[in-house]
């Protein structure tokens, strides 16, 4: 694809100039189109399948957990069996681990090398969880990550960053908030925020106003 | 972490200490650069899968290869750790890793 400037080909171009990746997705997708492997009934069913997804699933997990052990001792055991029983499909991981912070333990998520992510859990990972400075630093300072997101750990809790770099897809399953014994799960899930999941905070000890 | 998958052919068992691979070329690689040549333990058997760096290019993935979680302290990997404990953990196929003492 040619980057010439605009003065050198006679015509002018569109003020926002779409990024070189995406032309490129533009001009793939209207290749499939054009050669018939897929239509734009089959694209648009997929981006509201990916779209349908979204962390709720992922702290219903959570908030179930909190409040049975007996689910929870099965969710680290069998995560995907844990799903179905809750009505979450999960068959499109290859493999599931669910990481258990503690006291003691916090497990954070990345994945250096592109964005896997649980996405039939949590649905589509944020912006910044594909960036680049995210990437870099979650393994080279997980700490200073986590404080950017209002969490200060004790230097004697261990920190464990999990690099998905293969067919594992990780979820970090947070500790439960001092404070919030007797709450249902419902209300608790509304405690289970994304980035509770990713590992760079904890879960929230009050609803938001 | 959940049940540890048993591989019978697997290589390495979880403890072992391994050093990675340091190797460079070209293509479709899943062992990020930051790790090659630092020494770890295995932390869990993933499992076996087809191997990525088949698959890129649209080949079958065969022989599947396991899949190690190896864990490396974090002073090991850039020679400072800002807990004393802390680690970073990777998911790497058994043919990145060479037995290591």
């Amino acid at each position: 694809m040619s980057d010439t400037p605009a003065e050198a080909h006679g015509h002018e171009h569109p003020k926002h100039e779409l990024s070189h990746y995406a032309k490129r997705i533009y001009a793939i997708r209207d290749l499939l189109l054009e050669k018939g492997v897929l239509t734009e009934k089959d694209i648009q069913c997929q981006v509201e399948y990916q779209e349908a997804r979204s962390p709720a699933n992922g702290s219903r997990l959570v908030a179930r957990s909190w409040v049975d052990p007996a689910f929870k001792a099965r969710l680290i055991a069998e995560p995907k069996a844990a799903c179905a029983e809750m009505g979450i499909d999960a068959t499109a991981i290859n493999e599931f681990v669910v990481l258990e912070n503690t006291a003691t333990v916090r497990h954070m998520v990345v994945c250096t090398l592109c964005s896997c992510y649980p996405r039939p859990i949590l649905g589509r990972p944020p912006d910044w969880y594909k960036s680049f400075n995210y990437r870099q630093r979650a393994v080279v300072d997980p700490r200073g990550v986590m404080r950017e997101f209002g969490l200060n750990l004790a230097d004697d809790v261990e920190v464990r960053v999990h690099d998905s770099t293969a067919d594992i897809r990780y979820l970090v399953l947070p500790l439960r908030p001092k404070g919030t014994e007797g709450r249902g799960e419902v209300e608790l899930a509304k405690l289970v925020t994304r980035d509770s999941m990713i590992g760079v905070m904890d879960a929230l000890s009050a609803v938001p106003e | 972490m959940g049940r540890a998958v048993s591989s019978p052919a697997s290589k390495f068992k979880p403890g072992d200490r391994v050093r990675v691979k340091f190797e460079d070329r070209p293509g479709h690689i899943r062992t990020p650069w930051y790790i090659r040549g630092k020494t770890g333990w295995i932390e869990r058997i993933h499992g076996d899968f087809l191997n990525p760096e088949s698959l890129a290019y649209g080949r079958d993935g065969l022989p599947k290869r396991t899949l190690y979680l190896v864990a490396f302290n974090q002073a090991d990997v850039w020679g400072r750790s800002a807990g004393p404990s802390d680690k970073v953990l990777v998911d790497i196929y058994e043919h990145w890793l060479d037995p290591a003492r």
